[in-house]
């Protein structure tokens, strides 16, 4: 590597986790993590009773947003987070910090409310941050075909779409394998060039 | 506790800072990892900053920091870049990853 001692911070990367509110994005995390990662929605929700009525900049408790993230050591020099992006509108402001130096992102869907992923779709496709879309199947929830998730979603052929359970280990493991090939396939290629477009 | 002592004890979070809102060093995410300088006697130091260099004996998120201290991430980012500055704390400068550790990771997650 770069030569230098051992005393240096290992190398920490990320994998951004969005889609709506209820999503599945913390159980999609604790599928792989090697520690229990914060339900903030949850915590968040209850600690907004009587909170949101207050005006922002009179209220005196300090706001530390607690951030809902998993770990996976992948080697002694290389920790990977995967951060869940806040579920709420007004966290909105950590989308920045959240997604900078992100590897890329994974935006769950849910087909029974599709529309809760469109501005995790508008964010990464604006900023030409890879991603992957992947359904996670809950029970009762009508199967779609991908390619009518794909279609209703606007998203071009080069965006993979998958299907997942989020409780699933392997499934989840499919989805970040998914996403790294992407990674790699859009570092070789030179950016998130819409493939076709570009060949044509 | 009365709203007047409530008042008393509030102490606004970029006090610490000394009021410094920017970084001295700027290239600090939420995910870097920070670690404590085994060496380095944080003897001189005081409150949140002898905090920050006592929780950073193990490789620490910035994010982690500020939760763990109570500090908005902003003030932490602060905190620790002059940490870093003082020669304290080490991290690794983020950078554009090349293609042979992005393939490495790639490898190591699909063996999860």
């Amino acid at each position: 590597m770069s030569g230098r001692s051992d005393k240096a911070a290992p190398l920490a990367v990320k994998i951004v986790i969005s889609g709506g509110l209820g999503v599945g994005k913390t159980t999609f995390i604790g599928a792989v993590s090697e520690i229990e990662p914060l339900d903030t929605e949850a915590a968040i929700t209850q600690v907004s009773v009587g909170v949101d009525s207050l005006v922002g900049v009179e209220n005196k408790t300090t706001t530390t947003v607690a951030l809902d993230f998993g770990r996976i050591t992948l080697d002694p020099s290389i920790v990977l987070y995967l951060f869940g992006t806040p579920g709420q509108d007004r966290f909105s402001f950590l989308w920045d910090d959240l997604v900078e130096g992100a590897l890329g992102s994974i935006v769950l869907v849910d087909t029974r409310r599709i529309e809760d992923s469109f501005p995790a779709l508008d964010y990464f496709e604006e900023r030409g941050t890879p991603f992957v879309l992947a359904v996670n199947r809950f029970d009762g929830a009508q199967l779609f075909a991908l390619d009518e998730v794909r279609e209703a979603l606007g998203i071009g052929p080069e965006v993979p779409v998958l299907t997942c359970d989020a409780r699933d280990r392997s499934s989840v493991r499919d989805v970040l394998a998914a996403l790294m090939d992407r990674v790699v396939h859009q570092h070789v290629t030179g950016g998130p060039a819409k493939a076709g477009a570009a060949a044509r | 506790m009365s709203e007047e002592l409530e008042d008393a004890l509030f102490v606004r979070p970029f006090i610490m800072t000394g009021g410094r809102v920017e970084p001295t060093h700027a290239d600090l995410r939420l995910e870097t990892l920070v670690v404590a300088v085994p060496e380095a006697s944080p003897g001189s130091l005081e409150f949140e900053r002898r905090r920050i260099v006592a929780l950073c004996a193990q490789p620490t998120m910035v994010a982690e920091v500020a939760e763990k201290i109570g500090v908005p991430l902003g003030v932490a980012k602060v905190l620790i870049s002059d940490l870093v500055v003082g020669g304290l704390l080490v991290c690794q400068q983020p950078t554009e990853l090349p293609l042979h550790v992005l393939e490495r990771i790639r490898d190591h997650v699909r063996a999860l």
